[in-house]
C-alpha cells in the first residue's frame, strides 16, 4: 500500500527524475571532428598503432556517408562540427581504486541506484559505471576473475587483452556498416568487455551504466562481449543524462559474438533524457546493436524498455549462422510528448534450424511518433528456418503516431515465417471495470499497460523488471485526460 | 538514364502526332507529367518501392507504339469469347492501347449511363470528364503513372449516373495483339455517381506470345452511397508485362471491392491506391497471385483511411512455385482524425518450391487512436499433418495438396459478388493448379494458342 | 486380419515403438491400454503411415498386404481407418468436399464409378444419424471451430461413410463428456459388424464400458508386457498401472 501512495506521488509529480548535474572536474577536447581529432582520442588513450588504424580508416569512411533517412523520423540537422567527441572527469593520476573515484561521482551513482562502494555494492550485480567517455568504475572484478571471466572498459581491454579485442572489433558491426557505425568506430571511447571463457556460467549479472554529464558532448561508446563455447552471461545496460536544453548526441555500437552452445541475455532498460513536455532537448540515440550466433546450438536474447530519448534509432540484431541457433528480441518502446522512435530488429537466418522470435510492443502517447521496423530474412541455404513475430502498438491520445513496418524476405521454401500485429487503444470498458473496483484511471493505465508489456517486462532479470514497470508508469505520466 | 532517353526523344519528336489522336483535355495533362518523367526516370529498385522488380529493364525493350493510332484490322467480337458463362456482360475491347470502336452490345445500357472511348467522350463531354480526368493519378511519385499520362490516347470511359443501376456486370477485356514486341499505354476513368452502382470485370489477355508490355492506368470516383465492384483477372503468358496503377477515391458511405487475380503472366505490377475520402466508406482489397516458372507478381497497395468510422479490408495470397518471386507491399495509412477507423490487412504465401522467393512488407502507419488495426503475413508450406490428415482418408497426396491450395485461396475467391464469375474463377484457378490452363485463354474458341 | 510382427518404429531417431507383436481377427474387438507415453498414439500413427515416423524393424500385414508397403492413402483405402486423437482444422475445405473427395477416392481404387452429387448427399444424410451429427457442423469447413466432442464425432462420421475393414480410436474419448462419450460408442456399436475390426486405443476404462473389448492389451515402454480378456480393464482400473510395472519387477 506504502509503495502504491509512493508510486501514485511519483506519478503525480513524476518528471525525468534523473535530470540533474553532477559538479566535477571535465576535460573535454576540442569541438570538431578531423583526422587530429581521432589521433588525439587514441593518443589519450594510448591506444596501438592498429587501432588508431582503424579508426581513421572508419573515420574516411564515415566523411563518403550522408546520414540515412529511411527511419520514420524527423531528424533536425545534426552539425558534426559542434560536438565535443571526448569528455572524462578529471582524476588523479596512480591505479585506479574507489579512492580515486571523485566523491561527486559515487554520489551520482549513489542518487541513480547504483551503489559503486564496496559495502553497497549489488551482491548479484557486476557493474561497469561509464561517465561520459570514459569508464570510471568495474565493480566485482576480482571476484569475476577468479573465473576466468574479464568484465572491465574496453579501454583497459585494448591494453591488456589486444589480442582479444583485435580479433573481434568490428567482426559483427564492421565500420562500414552504416553511418552512426563508421562515426562511433572513428571516435568510440569507452564501454564495456565481456569475455566468458568455455563452459562457464557467468554467477552475476554484468551490467553497464552510461551516464552522460559533460555539456555538448556526444558519448560514443562500444561494448564488446564474447561468449566462448557451452558458456552463459546475463549483460544489462542502464543510461540516463541530465536534463539539458540542448540535444545530446549518443551513438553506439553493441558487438556479441557466441560460439557452440553459448548463450548470451542482453538487456536494456534505456532512459535517456526524453526532453521536456514541449520537445526541448533530449538526447538522440543512434544506436547499432548486434550478435552473432557463431557457434552451433547457441543463443542471443535482446530485451529492451526504451522510455527515453528524443530520438531512437535502434535495431538489436542477430546473425543466425550456427545450426539450430536461436535469435529473439523482446521490446516496450514507449513515447511520449515529441518523442521518435524508429526501432525493431533484424534476425537473418543463414544455419539450419534456426529459431527467432519476436515480440514488440510499442506504446504512443502525446505527440510523439512510434515505429517498429523489423526484417526477417532467410537465406536459401537456411533450412527449416522459424521465425514468429508480434508487434503490437497501444495508441494512447489522438496526437500520436504508431507504424508498424515489418519486412519477411524469404528464400527458401521450409522456412516458415509468420508476422501479427494489432493496433489498439486503451478500451473505456477496462478503465470503467478498474474505476468500478475503486482504481483511478492513471492507475488503470499503468496496470493495463503494464498488462500489455508484461510479456516483455517478465524476460527482464528481476531488479530492472521492477524499474521497468515504474519507467513505464511516469513515462505515460500526464498521457490521459 | 539511358532506357529513358529513347522515349524523352520520342515524346519531344511525335508530341504533335500523340496530341492529335487524343482530345485536348488529355492532352493538357502531358507536360507537367512528361516532366515528372524525363526528371526521375524509370523507378529502379534502389527505390524502396521497386526493390523487387526491375522496370527499368523491361522498358528498355524496344517496343512497338502505336503512336498514330493505326486501326487494328480485327474484330474482337468475332473471335473472342472469353465470356463467363452466366455472366452476361456488357463487353468492351480496348486493343493494345486504342478502344474498339464498333460495340456490340447484347443488352441496353440502362438510360445515361456512358460508356466507350475516353479519347472520344472526352471530346463529346469534356466538362464532365475534366472534373475527374488525372485528378488523382497526378498526385503520385509513381513514374510510370506519368508515363502514362505522358503518352495515352485513349481508354475506356465508364459513366454511370446518380441513382443508376447496372445490374449485369461490364467487361473490358484488354487486349494486346501485334507481330511485333508491342507497348501499350492506355488510361481509363470510371465514374460513379451518388446512389448508383456498378461492377467491372477488367481481363488482360495477349494473343500472341511476344514481349508484350501493358501499362494501364485506371482512376475511378465513387460517390456518396454508391456501390462499386472492380474485378481484374490476368491471364497471359511468360512473355507479357504488365503494370496496372488503379487509383479510386471513395465519398461518404461507399462501398467498393476490388479483386486482382493474377493467374498467368511473366511480370506482373499491380498498384492499388484507395483513399476513404468520406466518412462511414468501406472498401474490401483483395487478391492472389499463382506463380510458377519465372514469373513475378509484385504487389503495391495504399489505404489512405482520410476520414473517420471508414473500414478496409485486405487480403492477398500467392502461391509461388518453380522459381517464382513475389513481393507484397502494403501500407495503410490511417490519418491523424480518422478515428473509429477499422482497417485488417492480411498477406499470405505459400512457397511450394525451394527456389521460389517471397518478400513481404506489411505496414501500418496510424496517427489516430481510436481504431481497429491490425495486419498478419506469414510465409510457409503446405501442413504436413494436415496432408497426412487427407492421405489417411484415401486421399492421394497430389490430390490433398490440390484441395489444400484450393482452401489456402478460397478466401480470396469469397470477396467476388458476382456468383457465376466466382464459379468461373474456381475453375480457372483449379485449372490453373493442376496445369491445364497452359497458354490458352480459358473458353476462347480460336486465334487464342 | 492384421498381424503385426516384431515392428519397432522411430521419431526424430528416439525409438519408441520395440517389438510389437499383434494378431486382430475379423470381428474382434482389441483394446490397447497403457500409461502415458507407452508408445500408444505411435502405433496407432505406424499402422496409418504417419510419415513423422520412422520403421526401423519387422512387418505389418493387413488382409494378405505389407502394409509398409503401401502409401497412407492406400493403406485407407484397403480399409484402415484412424481417429485422430487430435482431428486436424483445416480451415477452408468443406466438410462436403472433403469426404466426397475421400469417398470417391475409396470408390476408384476398388474400380466402382464415383457417386453423383445427390446420391453422395444422400449417403451423408444417411450415415449424418449415425452419429447424431448437427448439419450446421458438416457444412462448415474440416474441424474449424468444432468442440473437442464435435470433433471426435466428425471422426465417427467420417469412420461410417468410410466402411473401414479396420478402426482404430486413439484416444476417442479424451476431452468428452459422458453424453457426446454415449454418441460416439453407439455410433461405433452401430457401425459393429462380424466382419470389421476394431482397436480401440485409451488410457481409461470409462470408453471400454461402452465399447466392449474381446482382447485386452497393455503397452507400456514401447511393448505390449500383458494379453487378456477384459476382466483385465477392471483389474487395471482398480491396481493401477503401477501394478504392471511391479508386475515387471520395476518397482
Amino acid at each position: 500500500m506504502e509503495d502504491n501512495q509512493k508510486l501514485l506521488k511519483e506519478i503525480t509529480s513524476g518528471e525525468y527524475k534523473y535530470g540533474f548535474t553532477t559538479d566535477i572536474d571535465t576535460e573535454y577536447i576540442p569541438t570538431g571532428l578531423n583526422e587530429d581529432i581521432v589521433r588525439l582520442i587514441s593518443a589519450k588513450k594510448n591506444e596501438p598503432e592498429w587501432l588508431l588504424d582503424f579508426r581513421l580508416k572508419a573515420f574516411r569512411h564515415w566523411q563518403t556517408l550522408e546520414m540515412p533517412q529511411w527511419a520514420h523520423l524527423d531528424v533536425p540537422e545534426i552539425d558534426f562540427q559542434l560536438i565535443a567527441y571526448y569528455a572524462a572527469p578529471k582524476k588523479k593520476e596512480g591505479p585506479k581504486s574507489l579512492d580515486e573515484v571523485d566523491p561527486e561521482l559515487l554520489k551520482t551513482f549513489d542518487k541513480l541506484g547504483i551503489p559503486l562502494e564496496e559495502q553497497k555494492m549489488h551482491l548479484g550485480m557486476a557493474v561497469d559505471a561509464i561517465v561520459d567517455s570514459v569508464s570510471v568504475k568495474t565493480t566485482h572484478k576480482e571476484k569475476l576473475a577468479e573465473k576466468g571471466i574479464i568484465f572491465c572498459s574496453i579501454s583497459e581491454a585494448v591494453q591488456d587483452y589486444p589480442d582479444l579485442v583485435r580479433q573481434y572489433m568490428g567482426s559483427v558491426v564492421p565500420y562500414t556498416d552504416n553511418f552512426f557505425a563508421a562515426l562511433n568506430s572513428a571516435v568510440f571511447s569507452d564501454g564495456s568487455f565481456v569475455y566468458i571463457p568455455k563452459g562457464v556460467r557467468c554467477p552475476m549479472e554484468l551490467s553497464s551504466y552510461f551516464r552522460i554529464n559533460a555539456i555538448n558532448t556526444g558519448q560514443f561508446e562500444r561494448t564488446l562481449i564474447i561468449a566462448d563455447d557451452d558458456s552463459y552471461v546475463s549483460y544489462l545496460e542502464g543510461c540516463t543524462a541530465p536534463q539539458r536544453d540542448e540535444n545530446q548526441l549518443h551513438a553506439a555500437i553493441v558487438e556479441i559474438i557466441t560460439n557452440e552452445r553459448a548463450e548470451v541475455k542482453y538487456s536494456t532498460v534505456q532512459n535517456w533524457y526524453p526532453g521536456d513536455k514541449e520537445g526541448k532537448g533530449g538526447v538522440y540515440n543512434f544506436v547499432t546493436k548486434r550478435g552473432i550466433c557463431k557457434g552451433d546450438n547457441s543463443k542471443i536474447s535482446w530485451t529492451q524498455v526504451e522510455t527515453g530519448s528524443a530520438i531512437t534509432w535502434k535495431y538489436p540484431s542477430c546473425i543466425l549462422k550456427g545450426d539450430n541457433s536461436i535469435g529473439e528480441f523482446y521490446s516496450v518502446a514507449v513515447t511520449n510528448n515529441y518523442q521518435q522512435a524508429d526501432t525493431g530488429t533484424k534476425m537473418i537466418h543463414i544455419g539450419k534450424n534456426t529459431k527467432s522470435h519476436i515480440v514488440s510492443k510499442g506504446i504512443s502517447a502525446g505527440h510523439s511518433q512510434n515505429s517498429y521496423r523489423g526484417l526477417v530474412k532467410v537465406v536459401p541455404a537456411a533450412e527449416n528456418a522459424r521465425n514468429f513475430s508480434q508487434c503490437d502498438s497501444l495508441l494512447m491520445g489522438d496526437k500520436c503516431g504508431a507504424h508498424t513496418f515489418p519486412y519477411m524476405e524469404v528464400d527458401n521454401d521450409t522456412a516458415i515465417v509468420e508476422h501479427e500485429a494489432t493496433t489498439s487503444k486503451i478500451s473505456e470498458d477496462q478503465v470503467f471495470y478498474c474505476n468500478q473496483r475503486g482504481i483511478s484511471t492513471e492507475d488503470a493505465v499503468g496496470l493495463i499497460v503494464n498488462g500489455y508489456a508484461k510479456e516483455v517486462i517478465n524476460k527482464l532479470p528481476m531488479e530492472f523488471a521492477v524499474e521497468a514497470q515504474r519507467l513505464l508508469q511516469i513515462s505515460l505520466e500526464g498521457s490521459v485526460g | 538514364m539511358l532506357a529513358e532517353q529513347q522515349y524523352i526523344e520520342l515524346f519531344q519528336k511525335y508530341r504533335s502526332e500523340i496530341d492529335s489522336h487524343a482530345s485536348s483535355l488529355m492532352n493538357e495533362e502531358r507536360a507537367f507529367s512528361f516532366d515528372f518523367f524525363a526528371k526521375k526516370g524509370f523507378p529502379n529498385q534502389r527505390d524502396e518501392d521497386f526493390l523487387h522488380i526491375n522496370l527499368e529493364k523491361q522498358f528498355s525493350n524496344d517496343y512497338g507504339m502505336n503512336l498514330k493510332a493505326v486501326d487494328f484490322k480485327v474484330d474482337p467480337y468475332k473471335f473472342f469469347r472469353c465470356t463467363v458463362p452466366g455472366i452476361n456482360s456488357h463487353m468492351f475491347f480496348v486493343i493494345n492501347d486504342q478502344f474498339y470502336p464498333n460495340v456490340q452490345l447484347k443488352y441496353e445500357l440502362p438510360q445515361g449511363v456512358i460508356a466507350g472511348s475516353l479519347r472520344e467522350m472526352s471530346k463529346k463531354y469534356p466538362e464532365l470528364i475534366r472534373s475527374y480526368y488525372n485528378k488523382l493519378a497526378k498526385n503520385t511519385t509513381d513514374t510510370t503513372v506519368h508515363f502514362n499520362t505522358a503518352f495515352a490516347q485513349d481508354g475506356f470511359f465508364l459513366y454511370v449516373p446518380k441513382g443508376v443501376v447496372v445490374e449485369k456486370t461490364i467487361q473490358l477485356v484488354n487486349m494486346m495483339y501485334g507481330g511485333v514486341d508491342m507497348m501499350a499505354n492506355s488510361r481509363n476513368l470510371i465514374v460513379i455517381e451518388e446512389g448508383a452502382s456498378a461492377k467491372l470485370l477488367v481481363c488482360g489477355h495477349a494473343m500472341e506470345e511476344r514481349s508484350y508490355l501493358a501499362n494501364r492506368v485506371t482512376e475511378v470516383f465513387v460517390g456518396k452511397g454508391a456501390k462499386y465492384d472492380h474485378y481484374k483477372l490476368e491471364n497471359t503468358n511468360e512473355k507479357m508485362t504488365n503494370v496496372g496503377s488503379l487509383f479510386v477515391s471513395q465519398d461518404q458511405e461507399s462501398e467498393v471491392v476490388i479483386s486482382e487475380i493474377t493467374l498467368q503472366n511473366g511480370l506482373t505490377r499491380n498498384n492499388v491506391v484507395v483513399n476513404l475520402d468520406g466518412e462511414y466508406s468501406s472498401v474490401v482489397l483483395g487478391g492472389m497471385a499463382i506463380n510458377d516458372c519465372h514469373q513475378h507478381t509484385d504487389t503495391h497497395t495504399i489505404i489512405n483511411h482520410n476520414q473517420p468510422n471508414c473500414s478496409s479490408k485486405e487480403l492477398y495470397k500467392y502461391v509461388l512455385d518453380g522459381e517464382a518471386t513475389g513481393a507484397f507491399d502494403g501500407r495503410i495509412l490511417v490519418k491523424k482524425d480518422a478515428q473509429k477507423t477499422s482497417a485488417h490487412q492480411t498477406n499470405r504465401n505459400i512457397c511450394l518450391n525451394k527456389k521460389a522467393k517471397m518478400y513481404t512488407k506489411p505496414h501500418l502507419e496510424i496517427y489516430a487512436d481510436d481504431v481497429s488495426c491490425s495486419h498478419g503475413a506469414t510465409v510457409g508450406q503446405l501442413d504436413d499433418s494436415t496432408v497426412f490428415y487427407l492421405r489417411s482418408r484415401g486421399i492421394s497426396e497430389v490430390e490433398a495438396k490440390m484441395l489444400l491450395m484450393f482452401a489456402f485461396v478460397n478466401d480470396v475467391e469469397e470477396l467476388i459478388r458476382v456468383p457465376a464469375l466466382q464459379d468461373t474463377i474456381r475453375l480457372l484457378v483449379e485449372k490453373r493448379f493442376r496445369g491445364e490452363l497452359n497458354k490458352k485463354c480459358e473458353g476462347c474458341s480460336s486465334h487464342c494458342k | 486380419m492384421l498381424e503385426i510382427k516384431n515392428l519397432h518404429a522411430n521419431i526424430n531417431g528416439k525409438e519408441i515403438l520395440k517389438g510389437i507383436n499383434l494378431v486382430v481377427n475379423p470381428g474382434e474387438v482389441h483394446a490397447i491400454m497403457g500409461p502415458n507415453g507407452s508408445g500408444k498414439s505411435t502405433l496407432s500413427s505406424v499402422i496409418a503411415g504417419n510419415p513423422a515416423f520412422e520403421v526401423t524393424k519387422g512387418e505389418i500385414i493387413f488382409n494378405g498386404k505389407n502394409l509398409l508397403d503401401l502409401s497412407p492413402e492406400d493403406r485407407s483405402r484397403e480399409g484402415i481407418f484412424l481417429s485422430f486423437q487430435y482431428p486436424v482444422e483445416i480451415p477452408g475445405v468443406s466438410m462436403v468436399n472433403f469426404m466426397r473427395t475421400a469417398v470417391n477416392e475409396h470408390r476408384k481404387y476398388k474400380g466402382l464409378e464415383s457417386l453423383s452429387a445427390s446420391d453422395f448427399l444422400k449417403l451423408m444424410r444417411e450415415k449424418k444419424e449415425v452419429v447424431e451429427l448437427d448439419n450446421k457442423l458438416a457444412n462448415r469447413s474440416v474441424n474449424e471451430g468444432f468442440s473437442g466432442g464435435e470433433k471426435k464425432r466428425n471422426e465417427i462420421f467420417q469412420m461410417a461413410m468410410l466402411e473401414p475393414k479396420l478402426s482404430i480410436l486413439d484416444e476417442t474419448d479424451s476431452g468428452l463428456d459422458i453424453d457426446a462419450l454415449r454418441i460416439v460408442a453407439s455410433g461405433v456399436n452401430k457401425l459393429k459388424t462380424a466382419d470389421n475390426s476394431t482397436i480401440v486405443i485409451t488410457h481409461y476404462q470409462r470408453l471400454l464400458d461402452y465399447i466392449v473389448p474381446d482382447i485386452v492389451h497393455v503397452l507400456y515402454k514401447g511393448k505390449i508386457v500383458k494379453t487378456a480378456g477384459k476382466e483385465l480393464v477392471m483389474e487395471l482400473e482398480e491396481k493401477g498401472y503401477d501394478w504392471i510395472k511391479r508386475e515387471l519387477g520395476e518397482m
